[in-house]
């Protein structure tokens, strides 16, 4: 009997194609969700992107206006978040790949930073609003930045402990080889070759606070009026998409989606980025 | 020729008289250990000032743990410790006192893969010069050029000094390694099984290198190529199973060994 006609080849391909059925089917199903939730913002928030978007504050309901406050809120509370965060991941995550990599101590570090970063940021949002809000008794933009930045650390953390861990170490031995200390080895070998990783670790942190909700209601709460003030209350796009979108005004629903449409695009183009990144890191 | 031989447990050494040979690493009652496993046994053998010394034997025999011992390299990793004694002149480098970084700048190290940093030719070389000396711009950029000049590279990367030194062929990039370890003035060289990973012109290119280089330093070179163990040697040893089998000098090694298990090495019976 030849291998084409037996009926156990037979019930192998009836199998597979069964298999490769399900796996399209799957794999379209998902993908439908995410274009038709992407075609329902792009077709909700363009009619209303406009100058006056990034130039006016966020009106009453009936009147005209934009999203300056929160996207200026936004961006300063994602830049303070990263400025707090980038550092003590890399810290944290050097530590893990270079110093205490055989060190029971970082198994441990892992493990806790693993839980971190898949924690849901609502509880972030509340840990800083037991640690920071209640303690100064108001809602605050440094409160805001803060819980950002808790979210931030782990991602960085994880981020630069795989990218140092993917350097070779006999490029390591190498910066030994010629009396290299370890520190300079880090700074001057390592980092270099886990450059473009590293970056893209933040930039992933930074498209991940991005669109973060959660965190920023319990923190630096919402303020209708420009204010960069970050000792209060200041206004964010997830915040006033929240707020805007469930409220009953048309208006008020419009600028909601077209704060998610602008959210989007900035996700779209730091993936964009990284993606670069990491490609330059593969052919160097 | 006369000859003299003397023994040490399980080694027969022979040495010609009539050489006037200096020690410059001597290892004495060497054992080492991954974790509770004895990698090396016993071992006793010399480097000599200005001589090639070539270590061979079958995977696994030790030959680069040994090689990795002479700079304290097995330190990056735990669980790995050597006993017994290893003098460079007359420091014994296995103390705990012994500084890891000037032992390394004083024994440098080429690897089985070219290593190049990820900077530019220029500041591959120039960084380890900088680290030990403090130098005007202008003597670092001869120190470079000398140091591209001893690795036969200086004519191919003179127009390129500022690119990518991973942008070069790995025949290039492991003369790269060379000069970046030359650099540094080391006074010993370690060869790594250095042209495993090369063409054969690249790797005629750094037996070459090494034999120009010998005058000038005390090297030891790990080959699993026999031919160029008896190429680039002065003195073979032959390591099997975690032991020194036999040391002597390489003329006499391939011609006339001692030990049966050196014989059956080299006329590849196994291994």
């Amino acid at each position: 009997m030849n291998a084409s006609s037996s009926p156990l080849y037979a019930k192998r391909r009836r199998r597979n194609v069964i298999t490769i059925a399900l796996a399209y089917g799957a794999t379209g199903f998902g993908l439908s969700w995410l274009v038709v939730i992407l075609a329902v913002l792009l077709w909700e928030g363009f009619s209303g992107l406009s100058l006056a978007v990034f130039t006016e504050m966020t009106p009453p309901p009936g009147s005209a206006g934009g999203l300056l406050n929160p996207i200026a809120g936004s961006l300063v509370m994602t830049v303070i978040a990263v400025l707090i965060g980038t550092p003590l991941g890399i810290l944290a995550g050097t530590y893990m790949a270079e110093y205490g990599r055989y060190d029971r101590l970082t198994t441990i570090v892992r493990f806790i930073n693993d839980i971190l970063l898949s924690a849901p940021s609502i509880v972030v949002g509340l840990f800083i609003y037991e640690v920071m809000v209640a303690q100064m008794g108001h809602f605050s933009g440094w409160a805001g930045a803060v819980s950002l930045a808790v979210i931030v650390v782990p991602v960085v953390v994880r981020t630069t402990e795989d990218m140092l861990v993917l350097v070779p170490d006999t490029l390591r031995e190498a910066a030994a080889s010629i009396g290299l200390p370890r520190s300079l080895m880090i700074r001057r070998v390592a980092y270099r070759a886990a450059r473009a990783g590293m970056i893209t670790g933040v930039l992933l942190a930074v498209a991940r606070i991005s669109g973060e909700t959660a965190p920023l209601l319990f923190t630096a709460l919402n303020n209708q009026f420009w204010s960069l003030n970050l000792n209060a209350p200041v206004a964010s796009l997830p915040v006033v998409i929240f707020q805007f979108a469930l409220s009953p005004y048309r208006d008020w629903q419009k600028l909601a989606w077209t704060g998610a449409l602008i959210i989007t695009l900035a996700v779209l183009a730091l993936s964009i980025i990284a993606r670069i990144l990491a490609a330059q890191r593969k052919t160097s | 020729m006369s000859v003299a031989a003397f023994t040490v447990p399980n080694v027969t050494h022979t040495l010609s008289k009539d050489e006037n040979l200096r020690e410059k690493i001597s290892i004495r009652d060497l054992d080492f250990f991954y974790g509770d496993h004895r990698a090396l046994k016993n071992i006793n053998v010399s480097l000599y000032q200005g001589k090639v010394t070539a270590f061979i034997g079958p995977s696994g025999c030790g030959k680069s743990t040994l090689l990795r011992i002479l700079n304290r390299m097995y330190d990056l990793y735990p669980n790995q410790r050597a006993s017994g004694h290893v003098r460079l002149d007359d420091e014994d480098i296995l103390l705990p006192s012994q500084d890891l970084n000037l032992l390394r700048a004083k024994v440098g190290m080429v690897f089985q893969k070219p290593t190049p940093f990820p900077m530019t030719i220029f500041e591959n070389i120039a960084f380890g010069i900088r680290l030990y000396e403090r130098l005007s711009k202008s003597e670092v950029e001869d120190r470079v050029k000398q140091a591209l000049e001893r690795a036969a590279l200086w004519d191919e990367v003179k127009d390129k000094l500022g690119a990518n030194g991973l942008s070069l062929s790995g025949g290039q990039q492991q003369r790269l390694c060379i000069a970046r370890t030359v650099a540094v003035r080391p006074e010993v060289i370690l060869f790594d099984e250095p042209c495993s990973a090369l063409d054969p012109i690249s790797t005629a290119k750094i037996e070459e290198l090494i034999d120009e280089l010998k005058d000038d330093y005390s090297i030891a070179i790990v080959t699993h190529n026999m031919q160029q163990a008896a190429r680039v040697s002065d003195f073979t040893a032959f390591m099997y199973l975690g032991e020194l089998v036999e040391f002597g000098e390489t003329t006499r090694i391939f011609t006339a060994p001692s030990d049966r298990r050196t014989q059956d090495y080299i006329t590849g019976r196994f291994g």
